[in-house]
């Protein structure tokens, strides 16, 4: 996966994407959404609904999930 | 054949009378090969009490997070260093969510709250939820908001709430090691409450959660006994930061043995895929649950992790010719 360089933490961690690997978070964020901002690391405020989701940070803003 | 299958073809399929807690715990101790010939029978016993029909679910979480309960295997206990952050949602987007859910095809909306029971501030929201719901779209609604009093019973019986969700979560003699701010009692006098009020009760609970086989059979036992509409069966998906966070994701054959196990000692109830089953049982699992006792789903995303595309699952559902039960029936 090809990532910009303001995706510079791991969404499922929080930890820096450069440090260790994230092959699990990978996987993970395949059966659910990002908790933690990529550029920032705050945990963001998630709603899931049936068919998608949002990730709402304070200092990033709001990331949309594709609908399942 | 095994002597527990040659039995429960008898007691089961042929009679209509489930299992009891001895005689699960012999099928949970099914070896491999006999996994298929378990599945087959558990199938013909949910076809034939429970009809070919499948019951399609969708569910939101209308308060996330920030739980005082200590539920070991719950993101959602505001007493974990979970990365879940609260969150309300508010009515336009819970009619959304109801919207979202009827265009699947599916016939119940479940309203979920993570809290020990609703205080006045959830049940203002849940009343005037429920209104907005019943004014725009054509779904029966269910509602999962923890303990309940008599008066808060009647009064979502009275908002025309059409089935109250409260899980066992666990076996009695393994309660404890799920759950310590409350009691398998407290929970049991909930569901109880539900069922005398006239609501058809939904009433699972979790595999997978580090429980004995005899644990696992003791739970099935105890949810027959108290004999719910609806039975989710969630298979545990270890989230970080939580006291079950570190567990192993059960193995996908233990995992289809206890769907046939549950079927086989509730041979009438809606049984009902939940969490965790896209983890524990991939896409060949699916199948194998629908051909092995399961007759409902939950479509598209859980409360705060994702699901499998609910076209995933109603092409499934054609492929094998089990049509979705339609709105008046479920009335």
């Amino acid at each position: 996966m090809t990532r910009t360089p303001s995706e510079r933490f791991c969404g499922h961690c929080g930890q820096d994407r450069a440090v260790g690997h994230h092959d699990r978070c990978d996987r993970a964020a395949l059966l659910e959404p990002p908790r933690h901002c990529a550029a920032c690391r705050r945990r963001m405020v998630v709603q899931v609904t049936p068919t998608g989701w949002t990730a709402r940070c304070s200092r990033h803003g709001e990331v949309t999930g594709e609908p399942v | 054949m095994s002597h527990i299958i040659e039995v429960a073809r008898q007691q089961v399929l042929e009679e209509g009378r489930g299992l009891t807690e001895e005689q699960l715990l012999e099928v949970l101790r099914l070896p491999d090969e006999s996994l298929e010939e378990l599945l087959a029978l558990a199938h013909q016993v949910r076809v034939t009490w429970c009809g070919e029909e499948v019951e399609v679910e969708g569910i939101i979480s209308l308060k996330t997070g920030g739980c005082p309960e200590d539920c070991h295997f719950c993101s959602q206990s505001g007493q974990f260093t979970s990365p879940v952050r609260s969150v309300w949602l508010n009515i336009p987007e819970l009619v959304e969510a109801a919207k979202e859910t009827a265009r699947t095809g599916a016939t119940e909306f479940c309203i979920v709250a993570a809290v020990r029971g609703p205080d006045e501030r959830l049940m203002t929201q849940v009343r005037a939820g429920i209104k907005a719901i019943h004014a725009e779209v054509d779904i029966n609604i269910a509602c999962s908001l923890g303990m309940l009093t008599q008066e808060q019973v009647d009064e979502l019986k009275g908002m025309g709430v059409h089935r109250y969700n409260h899980n066992l979560e666990a076996a009695r003699s393994y309660f404890k090691d799920v759950v310590t701010t409350h009691s398998y009692e407290e929970r049991w006098a909930t569901c109880d409450m539900v069922k005398k009020s006239g609501m058809e009760l939904c009433c699972g609970g979790l595999v997978g959660m580090g429980e004995t086989l005899e644990q696992r059979a003791e739970l099935a036992a105890q949810l027959a006994e108290l004999d719910p509409h609806e039975v989710p069966l969630n298979f545990l998906n270890p989230r970080p930061g939580t006291p079950f966070g570190d567990l192993e994701v059960m193995d996908g054959r233990d995992a289809l043995r206890t769907i046939a196990t549950f079927r086989l000692a509730m041979p009438r109830t809606i049984l009902r895929y939940a969490g965790g089953r896209e983890l524990t049982l991939g896409d060949l699992g699916a199948r194998d649950g629908l051909m092995g006792g399961i007759n409902a789903v939950i479509v598209g995303n859980y409360l705060t992790t994702l699901g499998r595309k609910p076209e995933e699952d109603l092409d499934l559902l054609n492929e094998l010719k089990m049509p979705v039960r339609e709105l008046q029936k479920t009335l």
